[in-house]
């Protein structure tokens, strides 16, 4: 009470000098977090950096391939008028509502140079497909596709066509209407979609040890590695690491979206 | 000589019957009539935004739809500038960017930032040239609107209810420089409006709409003071 006391007197005002022992306890509580996650990162980086840039080496790629197909589909969807719209989403969704190991079983079968598929795609890229980052970064792509793809079509769908018809009327071709009007004005949601996208590309685990196979060094995620240093004491530092990732990737994402006025 | 405008077109929409022809010259023409009497989709119709159900429409010599041959050139390919009520600029691009992305008859981004200049001068925005849409007074809007529909170099000018949105005082400063700008491009323009003052004001020919149907068409004799003189448009040539 006494500090309180001073400190409203030192500051003017109760509230204020609630502000400030909040900023204070605040401050103190993340310089702490900041402290132990930078102790625990140098004490065990060993162990953690093989896992953070494989988990780097995976999200990054795979957010780009679902943003940039995620958005091209969700603005086909959102423009186009052709049957089976509806059940073109409803197959684009399902990474969403399948559990991870039916995805994982799934995509093995499509990937595995054993199965005919398989097989046929392994002969086509001239790579094998699973065991490997590459597999990780097509499971990360398939989790994180349905979000961007929905948020795309939500946004686009959102823009005032009478801007669009307004821009058409400068002659402005469609493919420049869609580049310089539409995404542009849509960017807010598509931003969104995006940066859960990274999230949820970041954090799959379950199709990603089917397909990737957890090894260490090569196809070992943040998030595997977290299962399998569950009774560790990295366990912690990996966990913070993934937290600030996700919130740098929500962070940078999010400033994509953010509109000048 | 060749009309500016031929338009004989039928489209129903719910329960609203469109069945209209008319011609119209060079100078401003004025679709006059009661909210509701199909002037705006007329507009859209001639623009290209909405096919008709049947009939033709002609821009300078150009058939542009024809629904008995399945002829429907797209919006971009009819060589139109539009002023709509709200002014529709893009909101996420500067006053010069919404003008110079109008300019067909240049290439090269120095060039049709150049003519959009230009326009901005000639409608008296030039110093909002760096602003965005959602910083501008309604006014201010339509002058920045009226530059890029005549920016492009246009074979025609559609204005729906360019001024409706606008406060008394505004809107006869306006029609002055509306009137003045268009008269002196030697652009022929369509005009809607339900307003008769802005009628007179604006139009040399008031076509009068009632019901999905045109029921009168006269020509407005106008004082002999000085008109505009016609201007030609800055043509800069492809960077």
């Amino acid at each position: 009470m006494k500090l309180t006391r001073s400190l409203a007197q030192t500051f003017g005002g109760k509230q204020k000098a609630a502000l400030i022992a909040a900023t204070v306890v605040v401050g103190f509580g993340l310089g702490f977090g900041v402290a132990h996650l930078m102790a625990g990162a140098i004490a065990y980086w060993g162990v953690v950096s093989g896992p953070f840039l494989i988990s780097l080496r995976v999200a990054v790629p795979a957010t780009l391939i679902a943003g940039i197909t995620g958005v091209a589909s969700g603005y086909a969807l959102a423009k186009g008028r052709f049957p089976g719209r509806n059940i073109l989403e409803t197959i684009g969704s399902l990474p969403l509502i399948l559990p991870p190991t039916v995805i994982g079983l799934y995509l093995l079968q499509v990937l595995s140079p054993g199965t005919q598929v398989g097989g046929f795609l392994t002969r086509l890229v001239g790579h094998v497909l699973v065991y490997n980052v590459i597999g990780c970064i097509i499971v990360a792509t398939v989790a994180a596709y349905p979000f961007c793809m929905r948020a795309a079509r939500a946004a686009i769908e959102g823009v005032d066509p009478s801007v669009e018809q307004a821009a058409r009327t400068m002659g402005l071709p469609n493919w420049r209407v869609a580049l310089l009007v539409t995404l542009p004005l849509a960017r807010r949601g598509i931003a969104a979609g995006l940066t859960i996208g990274a999230a949820r590309a970041l954090g799959e685990y379950g199709a990603t040890l089917m397909v990737g196979g957890d090894i260490n060094g090569k196809t070992r995620t943040m998030s595997l590695a977290i299962l399998d240093s569950f009774t560790t004491p990295e366990r912690n530092t990996m966990i913070l690491i993934l937290v600030l990732m996700a919130i740098s990737a929500m962070t940078g994402v999010g400033l994509l979206g953010r509109t000048r006025s | 000589m060749t009309d500016a405008l031929e338009v004989a077109v039928a489209r129903k929409i719910g329960e609203f019957e469109l069945d209209v022809a008319f011609t119209v010259e060079s100078g401003i023409s004025v679709l006059f009539g009661p909210s509701g009497a199909g002037k705006s989709l007329t507009l859209a119709l001639i623009a290209g935004l909405i096919r008709p159900d049947t009939g033709t429409i002609v821009i300078r010599g150009r058939l542009v739809t024809d629904c008995a041959r399945r002829i429907h050139v797209s919006t971009q390919e009819r060589r139109i500038g539009m002023v709509f009520q709200d002014g529709l600029l893009l909101p996420h691009r500067s006053v010069l960017d919404n003008v110079a992305l109008a300019v067909r008859q240049a290439r090269g981004s120095r060039a049709r930032r150049a003519i959009a200049h230009s326009w901005l001068e000639r409608v008296g925005a030039e110093e909002l040239a760096h602003r965005r849409p959602g910083s501008l007074s309604g006014g201010q809007r339509q002058r920045v609107a009226l530059a890029r529909g005549l920016a492009g170099d246009p074979a025609l000018v559609l204005l729906d209810e360019p001024l409706s949105a606008l406060d008394v005082e505004v809107r006869r400063e306006l029609r002055q420089l509306i009137r003045g700008v268009i008269i002196s491009s030697g652009v022929p323009a369509v005009l809607v409006t339900h307003d008769a003052e802005e009628a007179e004001e604006l139009g040399d020919v008031v076509i009068a709409y009632n019901n999905g149907r045109v029921t009168g068409r006269r020509s407005v004799a106008r004082p002999h003071g000085p008109e505009p003189e016609r201007e030609e448009p800055e043509r800069t040539e492809s960077a």
